[in-house]
């Protein structure tokens, strides 16, 4: 006898939510408090041992914010899960756990600029080396591991072209290295790819995005695919080592196959402080009851606006990897069969000066530094998110100076071709 | 049994059907997950029995250890064995000696023998292997969930209010939740090396 399994729609409805025990409240009470009295001196003691499963104090983990860390590691297919303040977060607490100084991470050149940022400057002061590979180039990934490699960072939609990253070719690359495989899966969702399938060890998003899906709140999360083990080398102490702020526990032995996720808060989030707002974790929570129909929105519409695109004699190119014929479809066919996302770039034969005249006529898309809303949204990559990133490196991550990025809502289609038409032909 | 993949039925029957386990591996040392587990499950209303030839002479929370099960001089209804897998035989061997006989055999996370497991089912006994008590009786009464792991439950219903501050009751009613098949498999290929 086997339990039956769920599938995603209901998961993402369910999972980590149950009727409060106390009150009966069937939706996810904001448990809007710092903290959490204890029983007894000997209660609180066995929290603060990691003896005990139960709440101490928000910047380590809050009931609201639990509900939404066990939705999300659900949905993934993980063990566990950490929710944080933002996706930039849950990228410093991930790789707090992974590196010391003078270690190394591979990570895609397609990457969020904003990562790009991250991971060339601020982690630079930490003593944290990143060495860039090209995902369409998997020999690249082979050959910048060095000893010093602990983690291969990449993308499974690849902002801002909407690339597609074959995950489990890259996933071959860290088990041969002995490194965990981290993938941001931001931009697909785990309803439209689940990256643990394809040999992820965890999975980091920012839950701002389509997870969230409304625009109004930031927030993101580590999930810990249960997958790797920390202790075979003395690669990762952080997990296989006696830790003293907490009496000699060691993280691993102790934890199991949700480990990761218990370092991360123990070690990074309680240290760290990036906590999230339980405010915040609920209308995150709201928003991911209504993932699988947005996703679909999103790709449809998205779909319909890149075939426009691709027909418009004012545009020199669109890569959208939901288009036959597109450099990265057959990888769309495999990893993301329901739809390649709803974030793509497109070229106009205008150059620079019709991206910025489009951005500035169009009427419905907002021009934003963000993706993943309800409405639609759109950016001149090169002189915004990708802006700190020499030419080169703005060619590389698919961020030339005439490309703009749309991230395409869930209103009506016709209305969004007909902003851009309207938009294009007064450019 | 399948070993690689219990029902939460089987887990929570077990959990909810057993009063008294000796642990075998109990370890006087706070730190270790063996001591906290014991206490785990003794807070959780178990009558518990600390079994360590090394510890006799000594309490662990007021319960004194034996040096073996034989010395146990009661019945038992599960043994819990917080040894590594190459030690788990000789214990599942002085269990099947026991008279009356245990029902359940226990291996904690990392321990596995499918050789004990095979001898003791054959004696009518039910085993798990690379669990552990306190991880299932968390995630089966949710109250893992408050550590944002992933439960593996769902559930319409509302469960039976907490007793003893913040402690949740394994008597909870659910259905599946979601899968961890990658981990699953991963556990699975660490005890069976290609």
């Amino acid at each position: 006898m086997t339990d039956r399994l769920p599938g995603f729609a209901t998961l993402a409805v369910h999972a980590g939510a149950q009727p409060d025990p106390t009150t009966g409240a069937r939706a996810t009470p904001i448990y809007q408090t710092t903290s959490f009295v204890f029983n007894d001196a000997d209660h609180a003691a066995s929290l603060f041992g990691l003896q005990a499963f139960g709440n101490i104090y928000t910047r380590i983990g809050n009931p609201t914010n639990a509900v939404l860390e066990e939705r999300v590691a659900a949905l993934e297919g993980g063990t566990a899960a950490l929710a944080v303040a933002s996706g930039h977060a849950a990228q410093l607490v991930v790789l707090q756990q992974l590196l010391t100084p003078g270690d190394e991470i591979v990570a895609a050149r397609k990457l969020y600029g904003g990562s790009m940022n991250q991971f060339t400057h601020a982690f630079k002061s930490f003593g944290w080396n990143v060495a860039w590979a090209d995902p369409d180039d998997i020999g690249s990934f082979e050959r910048a591991v060095t000893p010093r490699t602990r983690a291969i960072f990449i993308e499974s939609i690849a902002n801002p072209a909407g690339s597609i990253t074959d995950i489990e070719a890259i996933s071959a690359v860290a088990r041969k290295a002995g490194v965990p495989l981290i993938v941001d899966n931001t931009l697909a969702t785990p309803y439209l790819i689940r990256p643990i399938d394809h040999g992820a060890d965890i999975v980091v998003h920012s839950l701002t995005k389509f997870l969230g899906g409304h625009g109004n709140s930031l927030g993101g999360i580590i999930v810990d695919a249960g997958t790797f083990d920390w202790s075979k080398d003395n690669k990762y102490p952080m997990l296989s080592e006696p830790r003293p702020e907490y009496h000699g526990i060691k993280i691993q032995e102790t934890f199991g196959n949700f480990a990761f996720a218990i370092a991360c808060r123990v070690l990074g989030l309680r240290d760290l402080g990036p906590a999230l707002s339980p405010f915040n974790a609920f209308l995150i929570l709201t928003g991911i009851e209504t993932l699988p129909l947005r996703m679909q929105k999103h790709c449809e519409n998205a779909r319909a606006v890149a075939e426009f695109l691709s027909g418009h004699s004012a545009v020199a190119s669109v890569s959208y990897a939901g288009l036959a014929g597109d450099k990265y479809n057959n990888l769309a066919r495999k990893y993301a069969p329901k739809g390649a996302g709803a974030v793509f770039t497109f070229s106009l034969k205008g150059g620079y000066d019709a991206g910025v005249n489009l951005v500035s006529n169009l009427k419905l898309f907002s021009h934003l530094a963000n993706v993943g809303d309800t409405r639609s949204l759109v950016i001149h990559p090169a002189s915004t998110t990708h802006s700190q990133l020499d030419d080169a490196a703005k060619i590389q991550s698919g961020a030339g100076p005439d490309v703009v990025r749309l991230s395409v809502g869930i209103e009506d289609k016709e209305d969004l071709i007909a902003d851009l038409q309207q938009a294009l032909s007064t450019s | 049994m399948n070993h690689d993949a219990y029902p939460d039925d089987y887990i929570r029957q077990i959990l909810s059907d057993v009063k008294t386990i000796a642990m075998v591996g109990a370890s006087p040392v706070n730190v270790r997950p063996s001591h906290f587990v014991f206490k785990y499950l003794a807070q959780r209303g178990y009558d518990m029995i600390p079994v360590n030839p090394g510890q006799v002479g000594k309490n662990l929370l007021g319960k004194p250890f034996v040096a073996s099960l034989a010395d146990i001089g009661r019945p038992v209804d599960m043994i819990d064995i917080f040894r590594n897998s190459d030690h788990i035989m000789p214990v599942v061997d002085e269990a099947l000696k026991l008279v009356p006989l245990p029902k359940v055999i226990w291996m904690q996370l990392g321990g596995r023998d499918d050789a004990a497991a095979a001898k003791a089912e054959a004696a009518g006994l039910k085993v798990v292997m690379n669990r552990c008590p306190k991880i299932e009786y968390g995630r089966l009464s949710s109250e893992i969930s408050w550590m944002g792991v992933n439960s593996r439950t769902l559930s319409s219903k509302r469960a039976p209010v907490p007793t003893q501050g913040m402690r949740l009751s394994l008597n909870r009613m659910s259905v599946g939740g979601g899968e961890t098949a990658a981990s699953d498999r991963a556990a699975k290929n660490k005890n069976e090396p290609s």
